[in-house]
């Protein structure tokens, strides 16, 4: 009981931004929002928005891997890949029914995360850190486009599933809960809306009691010096590791949503392009802050498909030019300067007040 | 009885020969300063005992055990702790938070807090704790970074030049610090320049020159001896 006590503790502290009534207030106050809101749209629209949603996972798997952790990886698109389409093998040889879609989601999200495991032990007990953490995670997730890319034949596939190369996988099941009357399906609308919801805020919290409990104390530590964090006791080859697995499931619940969101997904949802897009959201909302994180993914992905209305060529350079910006005025994030900015006003506020 | 032991330590960069057949044992319970002049790789030996380099020959001995193959976070765990020489605090975090990193893994709860609030006063940086501790000046960053590996509870405390940037008072008072965490049972290895705080705390001195074991004894022995004023003191005095 205390233990379950405890961690409700950890949802404040040193590692995450926001505490306090006035913090949770808000919080509670843009969640009713958040579930009143299909009530005031339509399903397309509510639609849309789950689109934004299922990107959110990916960034906080680069803000716990690269904003807390320190390192740089190019390979939550490959993990989010390898999620989406092992859902889709597994959903279409096995079909939507007894609630098996759930279950290929768990076991599509764990395939991210074995990879992961492979992968990052690897990379972590061979010391490879900075700058060829980057090279060798960009190099996979390039080698994994290229690999899907040519499976266009009729021999790649897997039991009924094709994997039909560059035009990608589509009409997979989407999510269905078995219920009495009939199975509901969760088409890109409200029902979509409120279960892709829930899970952003069951992640959002979970993430941060991690960062706040003795874990994140050590990840965050071995950002700032890993020399020191191991010379604490510390055998930050495991603690990264353990990190990246989890930064890696992340991605792959990003890439189930998307897939499952739109009922297709293609090799190009793992090319350089995808896998630039969200170390931009990232880094323009603030990678070592959850909150900033979200917030910069959702503002910059909206501000983006506006954006795209009018030409995607120049969306992108538009991206490219909000990262040099960044990177030049708040190197630690638009969204986490400007809340900075504002926790200081308030704060100056209230000691002119007392 | 024998703390710490090296048997006939060597280490190759490439062809250069830092650390020269090393014999060294280091008594439980002793304060033991390590001198020489630049380059005379002080640093380089802290390396081999903490694992982050492995010697191309020789043992390394720890409370009797041999540690020469073990991983450096296996060594800490046995009870070697280290300050290094250019201060490894966590810029980007608090300084209460650097302390809690390093006691975390034996505390937690109320009794965390409490020891941190202790090793606060120690350090004299209670008014520091809200800060980060890249801000802190370079004195501060040692104290806080001898407060993060005495927080461990070592057997053995490696300083390497604890006292680098301080005024003679700091330093002073370090050498306190230092006394009484021996007086409280702890063996320490101090690497250090200043020999008035080499006085102040060492019951013996090794002196390293060009990766060889030069000379050995008291503080006293140590200056009188004419060798070691030609090759350090001398131009440590000049
Ligand atoms: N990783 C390394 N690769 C190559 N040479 C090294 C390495 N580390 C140290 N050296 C060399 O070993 C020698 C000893 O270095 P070390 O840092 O141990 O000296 P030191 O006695 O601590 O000196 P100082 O008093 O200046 O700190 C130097 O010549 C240095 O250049
Ligand atoms: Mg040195």
């Amino acid at each position: 009981m205390t233990g379950f006590l405890s961690l409700f503790r950890r949802l404040e502290g040193p590692q995450t931004l926001g505490r306090g009534p006035a913090f949770w207030a808000l919080f509670a106050l843009v969640l009713a929002g958040a579930l009143a809101y299909p009530l005031f749209s339509d399903g397309y629209t509510v639609g849309n928005t789950v689109y934004f949603f299922v990107w959110v996972f990916i960034a906080l798997s680069l803000s716990l891997i690269w904003g807390y952790g320190g390192s740089l990886s190019f390979g939550q698109t490959a993990f989010f890949g390898i999620a989406g389409y092992s859902y889709g093998i597994l959903t279409i040889n096995f079909g939507a029914s007894y609630g098996f879609t759930w279950i290929a989601l768990l076991l599509a999200v764990g395939m991210a995360a074995l990879i992961a495991a492979l992968l990052g032990y690897f990379m972590f007990f061979g010391r490879i850190a900075g700058v060829f953490l980057g090279i060798v995670t960009l190099a996979v997730t390039l080698m994994l486009e290229r690999f899907m890319a040519q499976t266009a034949g009729p021999e790649w596939r897997i039991g009924a599933a094709r994997l039909n190369g560059f035009n990608g996988m589509s009409a997979m099941p989407p999510l269905t809960i078995p219920w009495f009357g009939g199975p509901i399906v969760l088409f890109a609308d409200v029902g979509l809306y409120y279960v892709v919801l829930a899970m952003l805020v069951l992640v959002y919290l979970a993430l941060r009691i991690l960062m706040n409990s003795a874990f994140g104390n050590v990840i965050v530590a071995i950002r700032e010096n890993p020399e020191r964090a191991e010379m604490l006791g510390y055998d930050i080859r495991k603690y990264q590791l353990i990190t990246f697995v989890i930064g890696a499931a992340l991605a792959g619940l990003s890439g189930v949503l998307y897939t499952v969101w739109g009922q297709y997904i293609t090799p190009s949802s793992m090319g350089m392009t995808a896998a630039s897009l969200p170390l931009i959201w990232v880094a323009v909302g603030g990678r070592s802050d959850l909150t900033a994180t979200i917030i910069g993914t959702l503002v910059v992905l909206s501000g983006f498909q506006a954006l795209t209305i009018y030409g995607s060529q120049y969306a992108l350079v538009f991206m490219g030019v909000l990262l040099v910006l960044t990177v030049l005025i708040a190197p630690n994030g638009l969204v986490l300067g400007v809340i900075n900015w504002i926790t200081k006003l308030v704060t100056r506020r209230k000691q002119e007040a007392a | 009885m024998a703390l710490l032991q090296l048997r006939d330590v060597n280490k190759h960069f490439g062809g250069l020969h830092v650390t020269n057949a090393v014999n060294l044992v280091l008594e439980q319970g002793e304060i033991h300063c390590l001198i020489g002049p630049n380059g005379a790789g002080k640093s380089t030996l802290f390396r081999l005992i903490l694992g982050e380099h492995h010697p191309s020959s020789g043992q390394i001995s720890f409370a009797g055990e041999d540690i020469t193959a073990l991983k450096s976070f296996a060594r800490i765990r046995r009870g070697l702790s280290v300050k290094f020489q250019v201060p490894g605090v966590f810029k980007g975090l608090s300084v209460r938070q650097n302390l809690e990193i390093a006691l975390q893994s034996r505390l937690s709860g109320a009794a965390l807090a409490k020891e941190i609030d202790r090793l606060l006063a120690f350090l004299n940086l209670d008014a520091e704790q809200a800060q980060m501790a890249g801000n802190l000046s370079h004195g501060q960053k040692q104290w806080l970074e001898i407060g993060m590996a005495i927080a461990l509870k070592p057997r053995l405390l490696l300083l390497d030049e604890p006292t680098a940037g301080m005024s003679p008072e700091e330093t002073h008072m370090t050498g306190e610090m230092v006394r009484r965490l021996n007086a409280a049972g702890m063996t320490v290895l101090a690497i250090e320049h200043d020999m008035a705080f080499v006085r102040q705390v060492a019951q013996r001195v090794t002196v390293l020159h060009l990766g060889q074991v030069f000379a050995q004894g008291s503080i006293d022995e140590i200056v009188a001896d004419e060798r070691v004023a030609a090759i350090y003191l001398g131009q440590a005095h000049a």
